[in-house]
């Protein structure tokens, strides 16, 4: 079995942090995965035929939004002795990215243990990032113990339910989901929160483009380490009229892309520590990596959308 | 997958034997309660330098043990058989934090960082599943009798 520094630094590292083989494991488990290109320290993803370089031509009219993930400030184990640093590399790199993103979306564990010193910390660091505006979804972490009360207390301001919401921009709606307040074993959305995306999307034409963030996977990335959403086909199916959606998630600190018909599903990494590949080892456990390797596994992601373009080009980044 | 687990199970298997036979196999010791610690990755060994580690050595297994380890995102042993005024005491090993949670919500942890300790005497006879918040993948049983 590879380790995961082999699998995620080795000289075959693809996209995902897998090696070859892996991937090629990966895409039979989970289904077809989209061409993905490494370019000097980039993933460029190539969805539909459309290379992203394209669609990233300059556009006054393109939305283009960045999302971070699974930040952990409050972690101190030795897979990162310093969250707080790699998370301000991370809103460094986003406020040099050389254009100014309409909104960054953080996917949830913003905080490792929902203190609120951790939730102040994750507030003021967020504040300093130049975008039009920052959204957030909860993780378990931001949730532990009060089914997140204190996140919503920081960061649920016009929020509906438990935190979730939604919003149009550029012609693109997108909906932002939490699915980590219940005590089930995998994430789970809720009735009330099944009632709001119908009803959300109930009034919107099917060429309407729709982005949805959650914090825990809404397909069965691995359901055995709690990487799935129980009734995510549920909301799915509300989604299903429409031409484009794109599913975009933390937790799972890592990359993974998986298309099941309408809907292409991207896991993202974090700001803070690799976990495992799905499977791997007894549970999904941090990874501490051989020094000055850590930086690879961490990263960002920026999304472009055109109007009059059929879907969203997509690229991570590694932190510098 | 299964590539991956046959490197897995085949020490897991070992250590059960050796358990099994060290102990002169005592009936409450089921195997599946056995923990995995033994094929713990280099990688968390780390976070072993923790107090309590001989709650999962297995060496003095009592018949009914009243310590369960949390490791490796596992309850060790996954179920335990008390008696009506026993108490237990969970101690998280992990890196991460875990809880300890009844899902009937008859008793409640703090989160419990690496290498903290939370305590809970059983007082009623019943079965009592449990999990960790943080993580709810991770459950477990204790069952309290007369």
């Amino acid at each position: 079995m590879n380790t995961p520094s082999e699998a995620q630094n080795g000289p075959e590292t693809g996209p995902a942090g897998m090696n070859r083989r892996q991937l090629l494991r990966h895409t039979a488990w989970f289904g077809a995965a989209v061409a993905l290109t490494v370019t000097s320290g980039e993933v460029i993803s190539h969805i539909g035929g459309t290379p992203a370089a394209a669609a990233l031509a300059h556009d006054p009219h393109a939305l283009r939004f960045v999302q971070l993930s699974d930040s952990h400030l409050g972690f101190t184990g030795p897979a990162n002795t310093d969250v707080t640093g790699s998370f301000t590399h991370a809103i460094n790199q986003v406020n040099t990215l050389g254009f100014r993103p309409d909104f960054v979306m953080h996917t949830g564990d913003l905080t490792h243990l929902s203190t609120p010193a951790q939730f102040d910390q994750a507030h003021h660091m967020l504040s300093e990032l130049r975008t039009g505006a920052v959204f957030t979804v909860p993780g378990e972490h931001d949730s532990i113990d009060d089914h997140g009360q204190k996140y919503r207390a920081t960061f649920g301001a016009g929020t509906s339910g438990d935190g979730w919401y939604s919003f149009d921009i550029q012609g693109v709606h997108v909906i932002a989901l939490v699915n980590t307040l219940a005590l089930e074993k995998l994430g789970h959305l809720g009735t009330d929160q099944l009632t709001f995306i119908r009803n959300d999307v109930a009034k919107l034409s099917s060429d309407t483009p729709i982005v949805v963030f959650s914090h825990i996977p809404l397909f069965a990335m691995y359901p055995a380490w709690g990487w799935g959403t129980d009734d995510a086909t549920q909301a799915l199916s509300y989604l299903r009229r429409f031409s484009s959606v794109t599913c975009l998630n933390g937790h799972v600190h890592q990359l993974f892309t998986k298309t099941e018909g309408n809907v292409t599903f991207y896991s993202a990494t974090t700001t803070a520590y690799p976990l495992p590949h799905p499977g791997v080892g007894p549970g999904p456990i941090p990874v501490t990596l051989p020094a000055g390797q850590l930086g690879a596994a961490l990263g960002i992601r920026d999304v472009t959308y055109q109007p009059g373009q059929h879907t969203l080009a997509i690229r991570d980044r590694r932190l510098p | 997958m299964k590539q991956l687990r046959t490197g897995l199970v085949i020490p897991a298997v070992a250590v059960v034997a050796g358990i099994v036979v060290g102990c002169g196999g005592p009936a409450t010791t089921t195997p599946g309660a056995v923990p995995p610690a033994p094929v713990v990755s280099d990688q968390v060994m780390p976070g072993m330098s923790m107090p309590a580690a001989g709650a999962v050595s297995g060496q003095d297994a009592p018949v009914a043990p009243t310590t369960v380890s949390i490791q490796n995102f596992a309850f060790s042993p996954a179920t335990v058989t008390i008696t009506a005024g026993t108490t237990l005491t969970w101690t998280n090993h992990d890196q991460d934090p875990h809880t300890v949670s009844a899902m009937s919500g008859a008793f409640h942890s703090p989160t419990l960082s690496t290498g903290q300790s939370y305590h809970y005497t059983f007082t009623t006879p019943g079965r009592f599943e449990y999990l960790c918040t943080i993580h709810p993948f991770m459950t477990a049983t204790v069952v309290v009798t007369p």
